[in-house]
């Protein structure tokens, strides 16, 4: 087996995740049935395009779901068997940032205006059980800053008079605050510079192997997630349809969909050639029949229009939800 | 003969702060002496790339005529488009044609998509009667990829983003204009799509003629389309020339960092890991006050003589470069960025 083989530990298990949004036109099923493993100190890449469920299912772990959403099926077990899907309203509070910690999409958003630095982090720490004294935990912020590239004279400072990127770094500094197992970030720099987003990248890398944290990046940039991550799931219409090592994902993809994603990606090796993915987004309103992918599939076959496939290991330490690699057992005996 | 379009060392200033509460007003430059003509026969395909607050929009704002520069001016077929006679005015709009980011913001959500489509061609008086005016909508929605059955007679909030934005491309296209300013056409879009539109505008451009100048801060997907770049820096160009020579072999270090930064889609190959020579900059403010390089305080580089403002450098045939180090070469005259582009082969 690899390095990362059976020997690794489940941090979260998720299994038969279900979030549905309803409205007028009836229900969304917006993430569909998602079964997951993520293990401790692996950076997860998940990927898909808007609509997929990316966003949506890290929501539910966080448990920020909020109506017409909710989680209507599924469990999410962490290793000391505690199921964040049934947590209640002071449980969620003691879990988020001592467990599970988000880095947002747009940290210019997420930090409070009219809060210094310091004391906005210090507020959060407090409000999620840490104890002390002022001058305790601002040492502590003082130290986290520095972790994230930032000098201790930003804790003085006021949000509109940081940068981007470093608004950015103060997000990280506070999820990393109480030393999280998982670390949840959503496009964490699609509102950066590329320059800016590498240094931000390296700084959670960086963090991510101190604290031997697992981190579930999601995103759409098939470039950073190449970088990133060592794992890459691959999302569409609310479920998983592929799972797998990074290489593999980019150099051996299995479903047809993932190849077709790996080809459409623009890069300075081809130039005057536009791949893209035929057909258009699925509704989820009115989803296909069968398979979800099949109307825009180039292998359809004629039962992927009835028949729904399952997430099935492919190859080793890959999986893919496909009716292709379900041949065997469906074929009439010859 | 005058060219289409043409701006001449224009440069844009905008002010903010100072009165109500009193303090020193402060400036930005968004745009520090550009200068790029578009020829009406020779048609080429110039991205325009920078990262936010680099002055990309603003220089197509100005190209629009929809922004006045603070210095310099536009010229449409050797006239200031500030000052265009009547008739003029409404050959620049046809011959200019607009894509905007948003495929979402653009549509008035009462009107049909017809209305959008035919309203241009009522304006420029482009079709005798309706039924040749529907036969020229149809035909240009064809050349985006659309169905017109199943496009007419809905509304947009019917239509997808991608088909959104192709019939911003077909409306351009009915008017058969000279020039496309296409501003982040595709930063909206899903991969999927992306493709279908950046083979569309190559399309408009191969087989029609049509210029483009396409506004993006995605230089993979320049790489595709565009025959010429120009890399903007905090408002003044970093470098400019052929695409392939500038991505491949970069020269200013502004624009290395930046082709280094890039994530490239293949596992493993270092780009997390290797340490990147880092020089902060305190104050983000510093970089646009700049009265030299602008790239100055950060570059691994600098030396004195970048407190002054680089010209450009004639580095190679097709390319310059707004920087000091190359102080050999020679300097490009008059600083017409088009002196080093490419047209259209054929």
């Amino acid at each position: 087996m690899s390095e990362r083989g059976n020997d690794r530990e489940v941090l979260l298990d998720i299994r038969g995740m279900e979030v549905h949004f309803e409205t007028r036109r009836g229900i969304a099923r917006a993430v569909n049935g998602v079964d997951l493993t993520l293990y401790k100190g692996e950076r997860f890449g998940l990927v898909g395009e808007s609509g997929s469920g990316k966003t949506t299912l890290i929501l539910a772990l966080l448990r920020m779901i909020k109506t017409p959403g909710f989680i209507a099926a599924g469990s999410a077990i962490l290793d000391d068997g505690t199921d964040l899907v049934k947590l209640n309203r002071e449980e969620v509070r003691q879990t988020r940032l001592k467990r599970v910690a988000m880095v947002p999409q747009g940290a210019m958003n997420s930090l409070n205006p009219v809060l210094r630095i310091g004391e906005q982090l210090m507020l959060t720490m407090r409000e999620h059980g840490e104890e002390g004294e002022r001058d305790e935990l601002l040492k502590r912020v003082e130290e986290l800053l520095g972790k994230v590239g930032l000098k201790s004279e930003a804790t003085r400072l006021y949000p509109h008079e940081l940068s981007g990127g470093m608004k950015q770094r103060v997000c990280i500094a506070q999820a990393i605050s109480l030393n999280p197992q998982l670390i949840l970030a959503d496009e964490p720099t699609s509102a950066l510079d590329v320059v800016v987003q590498r240094q931000i990248m390296q700084t959670l890398r960086q963090l991510q192997h101190e604290l031997n944290a697992t981190v579930l990046l999601v995103g759409h940039d098939m470039g950073l997630m190449a970088q990133f991550a060592e794992r890459v799931g691959i999302m569409y219409g609310g479920k998983l349809v592929e799972v797998g090592r990074v290489e593999d994902i980019f150099h051996n993809p299995q479903h047809p969909y993932t190849q077709l994603l790996i080809s459409s990606i623009p890069s300075f090796e081809v130039k005057g050639e536009f791949k893209g993915i035929p057909g258009v987004a699925l509704s989820l309103l009115d989803p296909p029949s069968g398979c979800l992918f099949h109307p825009r599939c180039p292998q359809v076959l004629a039962r992927c229009k009835t028949d729904a496939p399952q997430l099935k290991t492919v190859a080793e330490d890959q999986l893919a939800s496909c009716l292709l690699y379900e041949e065997d057992e469906h074929a009439p005996a010859s | 003969m005058p060219p289409l379009l043409e701006a001449r060392h224009i440069r844009k200033v905008f002010r903010s702060g100072g009165q109500l509460f009193g303090g020193e007003s402060t400036e930005t430059i968004a745009c520090d002496d550009f200068s790029l003509s578009i020829d009406a026969d020779n048609p080429t395909f110039t991205t325009i790339a920078g990262e936010s607050g680099s002055g990309k929009t603003t220089i197509a704002r100005m190209l629009l005529g929809v922004l006045d520069p603070s210095a310099g001016e536009v010229l449409y077929r050797g006239c200031d488009v500030r000052g265009l006679e009547k008739d003029s005015q409404r050959q620049f709009r046809q011959d200019v044609q607009a894509i905007f980011q948003d495929p979402f913001e653009v549509y008035n959500p009462f009107y049909k998509i017809d209305h959008i489509l035919i309203t241009p061609i009522q304006k420029f008086g482009l079709a005798a009667s309706k039924t040749e005016a529907y036969e020229q909508i149809r035909e240009a929605l064809r050349t985006v990829g659309l169905q017109p059955e199943e496009t007419l007679g809905r509304y947009p909030h019917q239509l997808s983003g991608g088909q959104r934005q192709r019939i911003t491309i077909a409306r351009a296209l009915l008017l058969k204009p000279k020039l496309i300013i296409a501003d982040e056409p595709v930063s909206m879009v899903d991969a999927s799509l992306r493709a279908t539109i950046l083979s569309g505008l190559h399309t408009l451009y191969q087989d029609f003629g049509i210029s483009f100048i396409y506004i993006t801060h995605d230089l993979t997907t320049a790489y595709q389309v565009s025959e010429n770049i120009v890399i903007l820096f905090h408002g003044a160009v970093a470098e400019a020339g052929n695409t392939e020579k500038v991505i491949k072999d970069p020269q200013h270090p502004y624009t290395r960092e930046l082709i280094h930064s890039i994530p490239v889609p293949e596992p493993g190959s270092g780009w997390i890991a290797e340490a990147v020579e880092e020089k902060v900059v305190d104050d983000p403010d510093a970089e646009e006050q700049a009265t030299g390089c602008r790239y100055a305080l950060r570059c691994p580089q600098a030396m004195d003589k970048c407190g002054a403002l680089p010209p450009f450098y004639r580095t190679e045939g097709e390319r310059v470069v707004a920087c000091f180090l190359y102080g050999e070469a020679p300097v490009l005259e008059g600083s017409d960025l088009n002196e080093v582009f490419q047209e259209r082969d054929r």
